[in-house]
């Protein structure tokens, strides 16, 4: 289920537009936030809420790359590989991420600490190699720095 | 040039420090002035889009319908994903008030009571920020009911996206804030007459609209002598790549992109040799290093050099840059961030990237220059949306410009050669 805050918010935002269903991407977000991921259960209670059919939020959930299909560790760690991060060695930063982590991307370490992916521009390519970890972004990273951010983050 | 779109003031982000600065005085002013005579004075400014195709802001608004019962809509563009682009977020950060109070001005101009403003999804953090400048706006009366006591009302809403390039594709947009996937439409209809719901919608940058207040500040007049000769204003340009000092830069259009790389962002590292640039995003055409000499960052500049501003993303390759690598995580984006309703695109970009594997690889065929030029040509003008576009470009300019780094990597024999054979 839903927090009743994020309830209480779903219908707040409803009043923005002339239909309930554009609230379907902010309400996924809050079962996300509230579980990790969204679930077969999550979708149902999503589109319960705003009376779209479940293969159609299904169809939305699989479209954007931000909602977690499965569970992921407690730590979701983004790193741009793309051009402008490319030029700046970010292969380095993920082979050391990989081999602190003893994970390969695409892959969660065994005590759901960490999930690694490699991700397409974050839109700071002004401060490359960078990543992502939840919502916070490190940027102008080297070997040691990111060593420094798992140790913490451990 | 004076700072207006990221000026050096501490705090500007703040309602405060941005009033005490004479901020929101041109909302006040557009409010007493016509509607149209708001659009008049944008479309003199000649004012173009900061979101890729250089298109005249005032032209577009004009397009609106003049009389019409529906609701209309307008969309503020902060989407901001194509690779090596990172000028939007400046602004979030460093001056969301400006931003409002143009988006408020267009609505005023165009006579609409509701603007989503569209950011992606990865940008929580700057949406968070953007949300309490639009909560201040709402405070002081600058947005909402009857503002300023005109008697005009209007609402500004945040909207997170979830991971989508596509998305910053205007009807892509458009689409998924309907909360839909981000499939871009056919048009026309073009947004002016059938947008959001159905409804005339205008689609605007962040950075476009953020110029509105400065063109009423200084009219149209002033404007126009800013810059370059039809492409005027002050325009953010990020460097990232081979540079000692990356970052946006703020600066008037037709700066030498010379001056750009070694004024702006500090030369190259090394003293190195510029092999290669793309002067703005990701799918803009690649030039070659020895080439950029003399040309400006302007829509005609680039357009003679055979390129084009973009979203002002400059990204610089040194002498050590393997190109073809470049073009095949490019290709890979563009494969990967396809939506698949068309085929050209969602097959073709998949071959391009499968054939471009093989020349990273060193394993390309004889004719695979040809085959891979030709996919990128049947994409070209065949799609629904300019992702297709945007995806054939950098591989026919690639190929055009660097042929010889493909040619290095074709194997001639039936033995395939490492690089430390070739
Ligand atoms: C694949 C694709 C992605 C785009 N992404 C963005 C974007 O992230 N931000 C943006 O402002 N415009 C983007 N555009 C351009 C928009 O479609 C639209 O032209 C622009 O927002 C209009 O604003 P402007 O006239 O102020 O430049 C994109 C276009 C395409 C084809
Ligand atoms: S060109 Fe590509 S991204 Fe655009 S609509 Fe067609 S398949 Fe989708
Ligand atoms: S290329 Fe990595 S943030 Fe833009």
């Amino acid at each position: 289920m839903l927090s009743e805050k994020s309830l209480q918010r779903i219908e707040e935002l409803k009043k923005r537009y002339p239909s309930q269903r554009p609230v379907v991407l902010e309400a996924l977000w809050m079962w996300q936030e509230e579980h990790g991921w969204v679930s077969d259960e999550g979708m149902k209670v999503v589109g319960g809420l705003l009376g779209i059919p479940a293969h159609e939020v299904l169809g939305i959930v699989t479209f954007y790359t931000m909602y977690n299909r499965k569970p992921v560790g407690k730590h979701k760690i983004e790193v741009c590989t793309n051009v402008s991060c490319m030029l700046r060695n970010s292969e380095r930063i993920l082979k050391r991420i990989e081999d602190s982590l003893s994970i390969h991307v695409g892959e969660t370490t065994p005590d759901n600490q960490f999930t690694l992916v490699e991700a397409e521009c974050l839109g700071s390519c002004g401060t490359a190699p960078m990543m992502q970890i939840g919502d916070e972004y490190y940027e102008n990273l080297d070997e040691n720095k990111v060593d420094t951010i798992l140790r913490e983050l451990k | 040039m004076e700072k207006m779109l990221l000026p050096d003031i501490p705090d500007y982000h703040k309602i405060d420090v941005y009033e005490s600065h004479g901020g929101y005085a041109m909302l006040r002013k557009a409010l007493k002035m016509k509607p149209e005579e708001v659009t008049d004075e944008v479309k003199k400014s000649n004012l173009r889009g900061r979101g890729g195709a250089c298109f005249p802001t005032g032209l577009k608004w004009t397009f609106m319908p003049k009389k019409n019962d529906k609701p209309r809509y307008l969309c503020v563009n902060g989407d901001e994903s194509e690779p090596g682009t990172f000028k939007d977020r400046q602004i979030f950060e460093f001056n969301p008030h400006l931003m409002i109070e143009g988006t408020i001005i267009a609505c005023y101009a165009m006579g609409i009571k509701t603007a989503y403003l569209y950011i992606r999804g990865e940008y929580n953090n700057w949406i968070k920020m953007v949300q309490k400048a639009v909560d201040d706006g709402y405070a002081k009366g600058y947005i909402g009911e009857n503002i300023l006591g005109s008697g005009f009302s209007t609402n500004l809403y945040l909207y997170r996206g979830a991971g989508a390039y596509i998305c910053g594709e205007e009807s892509a947009l458009m689409n998924s804030l309907e909360g839909d996937r981000g499939y871009p439409r056919v048009k026309p209809p073009f947004p002016a007459q059938y947008g959001l719901w159905g409804c005339p919608t205008t689609i605007n940058n962040v950075e476009t609209i953020s110029n509105v207040p400065l063109i009423l500040k200084m009219g149209w007049e002033a404007y126009t002598k800013i810059g370059a000769t039809k492409h005027h204003g002050p325009i953010l340009i990020g460097v990232s790549g081979h540079v000692n000092t990356p970052g946006v830069f703020e600066m008037p259009t037709g700066v030498l992109l010379t001056d750009i790389i070694y004024k702006y962002a500090g030369g190259v590292p090394g003293e190195r040799r510029i092999k290669a640039i793309i002067p703005g995003g990701s799918s803009t055409m690649i030039m070659r290093g020895e080439t950029i000499e003399g040309v400006t960052m302007d829509a005609d500049g680039l357009k003679a050099a055979g390129s084009s501003v973009g979203t002002g993303g400059l990204i610089v390759m040194d002498e050590t840059t393997d190109l073809i690598k470049v073009i095949t995580r490019i290709t890979k984006f563009y494969y990967h961030e396809s939506c698949g309703q068309c085929t050209p695109c969602r097959e073709g970009t998949g071959w391009m990237f499968k054939i471009l594997k093989r020349f990273e690889n060193y394993e390309a065929r004889e004719g695979d220059i040809e085959l891979l030029l030709d996919v990128a040509n049947n994409i070209e003008g065949n799609t629904i949306c300019a992702l297709g576009d945007a995806a054939a470009w950098p591989v026919q300019s690639m190929i055009k410009r660097f042929r010889d780094e493909f040619e290095k990597r074709i194997v001639k024999s039936s033995v395939s050669m490492s690089p430390a054979l070739a």
